[in-house]
């Protein structure tokens, strides 16, 4: 580090990747270079020792990978996966092979060896035309860098023994970078490189804390300890701030923390329209930890318990017995109030082991959810013997995803009826006036609702699937994804006809995808005639809000005007304009999604 | 034990990270050596991550593996299912 004095009040522009306002210290992860020392190796055991030593450092090398990936936190472990490619790299023949025959044939140190590698590498990738894949060169380097560390036999920067909270300044945060943090401790961060996609970006988003990227060279302008500034709503931050700007930051952190909390605070009062109608507003969860932020949240009950996780966590399914042990526990922690538990999820391609490699070229129309079940009775079957047991432990609703007919769903029915009869036969308590309905998340399934009505109790309309089968758009592939279109007036018919059905038929309708917590949405599915809503529980507070702040017989209104329209622009026009008049501190849509995306 | 098999590369990302990846893992699994050519191309090594990163392969190219070695059929089999299946990508 130069001995350059930190010029107070210096203020950096960057690129704000994750929300929030915090004043702390820098605590550089500083990737400096190692010095390397060149030399030449004089007789044959030299060479043959030092083939040896690199041979060592390439598995101390793995070892540390393999250790940071098994110390990485849930949160962060699907990142897991850049591990694994650090550590075919450090096995790739471009790597070790060629470093070793370098040793051997030019007699020079493992050191310089593995720099004369890595260089050959770094050539053919700079010839590469897709960035992409060029960019990988990184990954390279890192390993790299680690063996060499481990060859030189200097510590590692040690991030994992960060006792106080800091706010971590680095060029660029590599993935074992950060699995190596004690995440704790971390505050902020901010880095010279990166953009929105940038794992720094990704990192901080999971950990909720605020993050500011694309800083140019902010590594060299703090050193440990430098007071910072870092602002995640603007993208800016500010070394050395002096007094006031300590002052006017600490105003605005309080400001935005307010206004969370007012929305926080008003989420246990009633969601009650001001013409006086009851909405239900419930919690969509995937694991038993969360009822309690759902609660917190002012959740009234759990509208959408998505069952995947213990089937995706160990290997194999799981047995009826552990299921039943999370089903009850979820039922006794939300009760009085209900939940309604989603049978699997999931395509069948996810049970078989990679290398049998049964692939679908689309697997969203094809064997998953109901399908698949219906496929194998037996693991369906187990799920649901382990949710009716659950049932006589509070009040369970059960439902079935991906319905797409009659005769799909009174399959279904029939493997319940059996299963329910064996449960009988064995003397097992269950809920016998167990509520059964079913998702609306297929076409098929809102142009047959009045019939699929009469033998449910319920629906729950997915719109996330919906929406994408209806428009025919993958909202993953970025080249289509801006069609994906709540607005679309197919898709508000299609809502609207569901939701007659239900009423026609007397039973109850809810809606449970991403719509439900978009404010935007809100007063369009009050009027449809949705009366639960089941969302993350971070948005709850403020479609609450909205709810208490509109009414009902306004929303009925509207939506005659709405259905009139013909494109997606009229309608979008028409509810912004209403938004800015109804509540005209949410007219900065993207600031306040972010406000509930860090509330969660 | 000399096999060879065109493959088409089918997926959005190309032989990107996680595809090369995918592929060293499965080549992990058998005997057999593989090798891949592109046209005009040097032949580059199956098990190697890098190397297959630096034939530098997007959506819609065509190349050439060859396995040797008494389960070559099999690998290459497997292979092409991989690529048919644009290596699991969610897209």
């Amino acid at each position: 580090m130069t001995d350059h004095k930190v010029i107070e009040n210096t203020r950096l522009q960057g690129i704000a990747v994750s929300p929030g306002i915090i004043i702390g210290k820098a605590r550089l992860v500083d990737r400096t270079k190692q010095k390397i020392i060149y030399q030449y190796l004089v007789d044959e055991d030299q060479i043959k020792q030092e083939k040896e030593r690199f041979k060592e450092a390439l598995d101390i090398t793995k070892e540390q990978i393999v250790t940071l990936k098994n110390r990485m936190s849930d949160q962060i472990r699907e990142h897991s996966f850049i591990l694994d490619a650090h550590l075919m790299i450090v096995d790739d023949s471009m790597v070790s092979d060629a470093t070793i025959n370098i040793i051997l044939e030019e007699k020079i140190n493992a050191e310089w060896a593995l720099k004369k590698s890595v260089q050959k590498i770094r050539q053919l990738f700079e010839e590469i035309d897709y960035e992409y894949i060029r960019d990988r060169i990184n990954d390279v380097e890192n390993v790299a860098e680690r063996i060499l560390r481990n060859l030189v036999g200097k510590e590692q920067d040690n991030l994992s023994e960060i006792n106080e909270r800091v706010i971590i300044v680095a060029h660029d945060l590599s993935p074992a970078d950060t699995s190596e943090l004690n995440t704790a401790m971390v505050m902020g961060f901010i880095a010279d490189v990166g953009g929105l996609t940038s794992h720094t970006a990704i990192m901080a988003q999971a950990l909720k804390i605020p993050a500011v990227v694309g800083l140019e060279s902010v590594s060299n302008q703090v050193e440990d300890g430098t007071l910072l500034i870092v602002d995640g709503y603007n993208g800016e931050i500010i070394i050395g701030p002096d007094d006031d700007t300590i002052i006017a930051y600490e105003e605005k952190q309080v400001q935005h923390e307010r206004y969370k909390s007012s929305i926080l605070r008003l989420s246990h009062l009633s969601s009650e329209t001001v013409d006086g109608h009851r909405i239900a507003i419930t919690a969509n969860i995937e694991f038993l930890e969360e009822v309690i932020a759902a609660k917190d949240h002012g959740a009234e009950g759990i509208g959408l318990y998505r069952t995947e996780y213990l089937y995706l966590r160990s290997k194999g399914i799981p047995e009826e017995e552990e299921l039943f042990e999370d089903y009850r526990q979820v039922v006794e922690n939300i009760s009085p109030s209900s939940v309604t538990i989603r049978t699997l999820d999931l395509g069948g391609d996810k049970f078989l082991s990679d290398s049998e490699l049964i692939g679908e070229i689309n697997p969203a129309l094809g064997l998953r959810a109901i399908r698949f079940c219906l496929k194998e009775p037996e693991i369906f079957k187990s799920q649901l013997r382990a949710i009716l047991r659950a049932s006589a432990y509070g009040r369970i609703r059960l439902m079935f995803p991906m319905i797409s007919g009659l005769q799909e769903l009174l399959d279904t029915k029939k493997i319940l009826n059996e299963v329910m009869n064996d449960l009988e036969k064995e003397n097992v308590e269950y809920d016998h006036d167990i509520k059964i309905g079913i998702m609306i998340e297929v076409p098929s399934a809102v142009t047959m609702a009045d019939i699929l009505a009469k033998h449910v109790d319920f629906f729950s309309i997915g719109t996330n699937d919906l929406i994408q089968y209806t428009l025919a758009i993958d909202r993953v592939n970025e080249h289509v994804a801006y069609m994906y279109e709540p607005y679309h007036p197919a898709v508000i018919r299609m809502i609207t006809q569901v939701v007659k059905a239900a009423r026609d038929a007397g039973i109850e309708v809810s809606l449970c995808g991403e719509m439900a917590s978009d404010p935007f949405c809100t007063a369009l599915l009050l009027g449809i005639g949705i009366n639960e809503f089941s969302m993350n529980a971070g948005g709850i507070p403020l479609i609450k809000k909205i709810i208490r702040s509109i009414s009902r017989e306004e929303a009925v209104n509207d939506l005659k005007d709405i259905l009139q329209f013909e494109t997606v622009r009229e309608v979008r026009k028409f509810i912004e304009k209403k938004m800015e008049t109804l509540m005209p501190e949410l007219k900065d849509k993207d600031f306040y999604m972010k406000l509930s995306l860090n509330n969660s | 034990m000399d096999q060879i098999k065109r493959l088409e590369i089918l997926n959005d990302l190309g032989l990107h990270g996680r595809a090369a990846a995918r592929i060293v893992e499965l080549t992990g699994q058998y005997k057999s050596k593989l090798y891949f050519i592109k046209d005009g191309h040097r032949e580059v090594d199956g098990s190697s991550i890098l190397s297959i990163l630096t034939l530098a392969c997007p959506k819609g190219t065509e190349i050439q593996a060859r396995a040797v070695g008494e389960d070559a059929e099999e690998l290459l089999d497997n292979l092409s299912k991989l690529f048919k299946r644009k290596f699991g990508e969610r897209k």
